[in-house]
């Protein structure tokens, strides 16, 4: 089963929720934590895992041989990206607009393009404590977090629960990354801000057609309108966080809930058995 | 005229309750929310719209039934895998046309597809301009240059000093196309190592395109001994921390009543962005 932690607005309490679903499971289930929120990756931090394994995260990008080339320009009338040029003598390729689609090289009449790796990225695996972590990492001044994200997800494991840490917003590596999960799971907080972009992630993960719940974290600031959105939209919200200072305590520390608050860990384990249940009621309705 | 962009890599941390105190504090500006695939700061500065745009970029590719022949070729050049079952998947589908190229009965065409929406706004602070990217859509790095494009036209023609622009969380695409060219980044972080791990990448990202940057530690005393670690952190790389915001309920509280913070209460918040506010007026004016 594949469940993914999204949110839309930033900040809202992603992390917290992966790494302590994760911590939780971990006792009774193969789990495995794929970081995808690629721009800025913390769970590492929480779960401080050994990695054994590091990989270059890259695009594929062209390379011309100016020897066979004839500069007919077909190369940049195809590129949809306008990352090829094509002047009297030369062929300039702008790697950063490049999104690796392969159309340019395919139909080199010549074929004088070939392809290499540009690295956008690294693309780190290992464990901790039992649970198989990886992350990626876009490389600073890079622009593009999807192929890092497809990259992470090639590891996907095929047994047990597989938890997938999302970026926040609602665009491309939303997208790259929540698509193909069994459930995703909203976190938000009750403020205008927090129900003004769930509504947004809601939105999304419909249109991919991935069942969602809502996790409230910080219950009891701001008001009760994200209650009544969920209420209206059927949405159900499967656990609740209070606002605590504690709990902010040891998230600025890098602790885990769970680990600091060891008496969440039934709260958690009683989330993912509401998944399963959604998740299973599910298939069996497309089975009928 | 000065552009400064308020970022910090991690989301959450209170770039929109700035942003929108600095609408209120700064005169002859204009305000760009550049996150625009969560916007939020149309919530604090209730704007009414006087223009609406569409946003067409990019396009997805659409096979005609009657014309293919289902030999697959698409299918195995495609490396986004959007097509399935002789269908295109616009989710996944990124635009590039190799599809449509290679297609030996020309099935398939490329048709524009209608990315997300802007708008331009009246609101009691001046202009506000903002976006809607469409859900699940792509391009929102094109989204943002054009919400600051139209910034900087309307600073342009009202003689404006200021384009106070409210950037997306993250390192990637959005955040690139709204930093670049500005005169100044101010950097929102919090006290904790979540939040010190990401603006230490954002603050790359700028030293990486040569922008200036500030440092403002909100809710600072939420976490002292991060605080300094930050501060720290700050001195080594020459960074200045212009602001240490309290923790102060107010800031939540007029979020929940829809205003900037600076003008439902007079407490400590406040006074602290005020002082930052100064400090960014001297930084641009550098």
């Amino acid at each position: 089963m594949i469940i993914s932690v999204a949110s839309g607005k930033g900040g809202t309490g992603k992390t917290l929720v992966a790494t302590s679903l994760a911590l939780s499971l971990k006792e009774r289930d193969k789990v495995q934590l794929l970081d995808c929120d690629v721009e800025e990756p913390n769970d590492y931090i929480f779960l401080k895992p050994a990695f054994t394994r590091s990989e270059v995260a890259s695009i594929p990008v062209p390379e011309v041989n100016e020897e066979k080339c004839t500069h007919c320009g077909k190369c940049a009338e195809v590129c949809a990206y306008n990352a090829i040029a094509v002047m009297k003598q030369k062929v300039l390729v702008f790697p950063e607009l490049c999104h690796g689609c392969g159309a340019c090289g395919y139909l080199c009449p010549e074929k004088a393009i070939s392809e290499e790796a540009k690295e956008i990225g690294v693309v780190e695996s290992g464990s901790s404590d039992g649970i198989g972590f990886v992350h990626g990492k876009l490389a600073v001044g890079e622009v593009m977090a999807p192929p890092v994200i497809r990259q992470v997800k090639e590891h996907t494991s095929r047994e047990g629960t597989v938890i997938i840490d999302v970026s926040p917003g609602t665009s491309c590596p939303v997208v790259e990354a929540v698509k193909d999960s069994d459930f995703c799971l909203l976190v938000t907080e009750p403020t205008p801000f927090g129900l003004n972009d769930l509504v947004l992630a809601v939105e999304t993960v419909r249109e991919l057609n991935i069942p969602c719940g809502i996790v409230l974290n910080r219950a009891g600031v701001g008001d009760g309108k994200v209650e009544e959105y969920c209420r209206k939209e059927n949405v159900p919200i499967m656990l609740t966080i209070p606002l605590n200072t504690e709990i902010a305590s040891f998230y600025s520390r890098g602790v885990p809930l769970v680990e600091g608050m060891p008496q969440w860990k039934a709260s958690f384990l009683g989330l993912s058995d509401k998944i399963r249940e959604i998740v299973n009621e599910r298939s069996s309705d497309t089975e009928r | 005229m000065k552009e400064v962009v308020i970022l910090s890599g991690k989301g959450g941390t209170g770039k929109t309750s700035i942003v929108g105190s600095f609408a209120a504090l700064a005169q002859k500006k204009v305000l760009a929310d550049c996150d625009v695939d969560a916007a939020d700061l149309h919530l604090l500065l209730n704007p009414s719209i006087t223009e609406e745009n569409e946003f067409w970029s990019g396009q997805v590719a659409v096979i005609d039934d009657e014309e293919c022949t289902q030999c697959g070729l698409c299918q195995d050049v495609c490396r986004f895998d959007a097509i399935k079952d002789f269908r295109v998947d616009p989710v996944p589908c990124e635009g590039c046309g190799f599809c449509s190229h290679i297609c030996p009965v020309e099935a398939i065409t490329m048709k524009e597809s209608l990315s997300g929406h802007w708008f331009i706004s009246d609101t009691k602070y001046g202009h506000l301009v903002h976006a809607r990217l469409g859900i699940a859509q792509e391009n929102s790095g094109k989204l943002v240059a054009l919400v600051r494009q139209q910034a900087k036209r309307i600073a342009e023609r009202d003689g404006l000093t200021y384009i106070i622009s409210d950037g997306p969380p993250g390192i990637g695409c959005p955040v690139i196309s709204s930093l670049s060219g500005a005169n100044l980044a101010l950097l929102v972080t919090e006290p904790t190592l979540s939040g010190i791990h990401d603006l230490e990448r954002v603050r790359g990202v700028c030293h990486h395109f040569g922008i200036p940057a500030l440092v403002c530690i909100n809710k600072y005393d939420l976490n002292e001994d991060n605080t300094h670690q930050i501060e720290n952190y700050c001195l080594n790389q020459g960074v200045e921390v212009a602001a240490r915001v309290p923790f102060d309920n107010a800031v939540t509280e007029a979020i929940v009543r829809g205003l900037p913070v600076v003008e439902y209460s007079p407490g400590r918040a406040t006074q602290e962005i005020e002082s930052l506010w100064q400090h960014v007026t001297c930084a641009l004016e550098q």
